[in-house]
């Protein structure tokens, strides 16, 4: 185990991936920052609590992440504490007003995005700790292609990638997918696209991207890269709302079409993760 | 009542400001507010003026190092934030000891100011120049991509080679730097210490390789062709009117989107 942690090679990653148990893990990641990889992963924690499930969300951004900002969330004690010995694992656990718990990295954290062995190992030991209490641990991930965000994803079983029908955003997206294909060999990436303006939008987008993966990435036969549509979330006034105010949107608005989208995306994911 | 406010009732007699005073006219051209009619304004002066001071190089009147320190913790914040690109160069006057030992030190003061204010002409008035220590410079270049990067280290370097310094009455010397560069990859979290130590490597090789030169570390950066991208937007390219309604329109009016975009 310590020689697969110790390893710098980001292959060495893949090694750890035999974290398959850790299949109730889900990155949702981005190629862009500012596409809203934050607001999906909170309200879709709401929206699976809404559903009975115990949901936990862990800011991987390790301290640079919105997660407290979104959520109105200042605690006292953080992943920061814990990782230097100043506190226990359950006290950095909070509730979160939308009915789910959530791990904030506390701003400390940027300084062991240097991922050296031991933060693996630590951020690894935390991580299996939880999982036994939670149905669903979403990890809140940074945006591109950082070793600190690669690192995040491969400890998950999904991966979902949020992106804007934005040009930029799209481009940084599909830099994304074409890592994770390459270097994780991910098989299958959800594809959540946020602020599509028109029904269909979305679904258009994941056909583009996964066309042009198609032709350009090149993986074992039969083992190309899959992406698979989970949802559309509309451009929707509700959102800006929501965010200036600090509130949750699925709380705040739950039958407006964004939370109408989000809860969709949400039953979806648990259909994954939790097949009948 | 002891409330912040009554900082007036501080007695600016009994605070000990003559060192603070002399230090300053030594060195700022400023002038303070009065001591006897703003005693508060005066006292706020004198704080600016001394932080002011503390973040520059007396001989070169760049920024020092203390204020290098916080501008690349900025910087990397800046990049894994919106993914913009940051250079950081680091240079160093190619035997800058041979100056001072033919000429003398103030030969050698002469030659840091020159090539100080060299530095500062050829970068963007966004960016940072600051003296690193000894004879090495490092700037900051925010929001800088390749092709752009090496122009700039380019300019530089061309810019001092050419530069005739008088260390002294009738005596013109010519000089050269050698420049590392490294860039904060788009959206890699880095830490300043990697971040220097990368452009450091790179700084040594160009001293290596026989200085006056300029060596860049290449940017890891995942490529995404021409052709992907062609392929990516090639109904945007077409210029489908109804995409580009839907990716720029805002059907709400609302800029609901700018809004989601600060928050993710």
């Amino acid at each position: 185990m310590s020689d697969v942690l110790n390893s710098p090679e980001p292959a060495a990653d893949l090694a750890a991936l035999p974290l398959k148990p850790l299949g109730k893990v889900v990155a949702v990641t981005s190629g862009k920052g500012g596409v809203g990889k934050t607001f999906v992963s909170a309200n879709m924690a709401a929206a699976l609590a809404k559903r009975g499930l115990r949901v936990l969300v862990l800011d991987a951004d390790l301290g640079l992440a919105n997660l407290d900002v979104v959520l109105n969330l200042y605690p006292k004690v953080t992943l920061h504490d814990v990782f230097t010995g100043k506190a226990k694992l359950e006290d950095a656990i909070v509730k979160a007003p939308g009915g789910f718990s959530v791990l904030l990295a506390g701003s400390g954290m940027v300084e062991y995005s240097r991922l050296t062995p031991e933060v693996r190992k630590d951020f690894l030991n935390i991580i299996g700790s939880l999982i036994p209490h939670y149905d669903i641990v979403i990890l809140d991930t940074g945006a591109g292609i950082s070793d600190v965000v690669l690192f995040a994803v491969s400890l998950a079983s999904e991966v979902i990638v949020v992106a804007t029908p934005e040009p930029t955003s799209l481009t940084d997206a599909y830099a994304t997918i074409k890592v994770l294909a390459g270097q994780q060999k991910r098989q299958t990436i959800r594809m959540v696209i946020n602020q599509t303006a028109r029904l269909g939008d979305g679904r258009a987008i994941t056909v583009q991207l996964q066309q042009v993966l198609d032709r350009f990435v090149v993986s074992e036969p039969g083992k190309s890269v899959r992406l698979v549509h989970m949802g559309d979330i509309p451009a929707d006034p509700s959102v800006r709302q929501a965010i200036m105010r600090r509130q949750l949107l699925m709380q705040s608005q739950p039958g407006c079409p964004a939370s109408l989208a989000v809860s969709q995306i949400a039953v979806k994911i648990q259909e994954t993760l939790m097949p009948r | 009542m002891d409330t912040p406010n009554s900082v007036a009732s501080i007695e600016l007699q009994q605070l000990r400001l003559d060192d603070a005073r002399a230090l300053l006219s030594q060195d700022l051209a400023l002038a303070l507010p009065s001591r006897e009619h703003a005693p508060l304004a005066y006292l706020q002066g004198v704080i600016d003026s001394l932080c002011e001071l503390s973040l520059k190089d007396p001989l070169t009147g760049l920024a020092n190092r203390r204020y290098f320190r916080s501008a690349i913790d900025r910087t990397i914040d800046m990049v894994a934030r919106s993914g913009d690109p940051a250079l950081l160069l680091m240079l160093d006057i190619d035997h800058f000891k041979k100056v001072n030992d033919t000429y003398g030190h103030q030969a050698g003061d002469r030659v840091l100011q020159a090539v100080a204010k060299a530095l500062t002409k050829c970068v963007r008035p966004m960016d940072t120049v600051a003296r690193y220590g000894g004879e090495e410079f490092v700037a900051i270049l925010p929001n800088c991509h390749a092709y752009f990067g090496e122009a700039v280290a380019e300019r530089i370097r061309l810019t001092i080679q050419d530069m005739p310094v008088e260390v002294a009455p009738g005596t013109v010397i010519r000089i050269t730097i050698s420049i590392g560069g490294a860039y904060a990859p788009e959206w890699v979290r880095s830490t300043a210490a990697l971040w220097t130590d990368r452009a450091d490597v790179q700084l040594y090789r160009a001293k290596a390789e026989g200085r006056n030169r300029v060596c860049l570390d290449n940017q890891q950066e995942i490529f995404v062709s021409a052709e992907e991208k062609n392929m990516l937007f090639g109904h945007l390219a077409l210029g489908d009117p109804a995409w580009i309604e839907s990716v720029s329109g805002d059907p709400t009016g609302s800029g609901a989107g700018d809004a989601s975009q600060r928050v993710n």
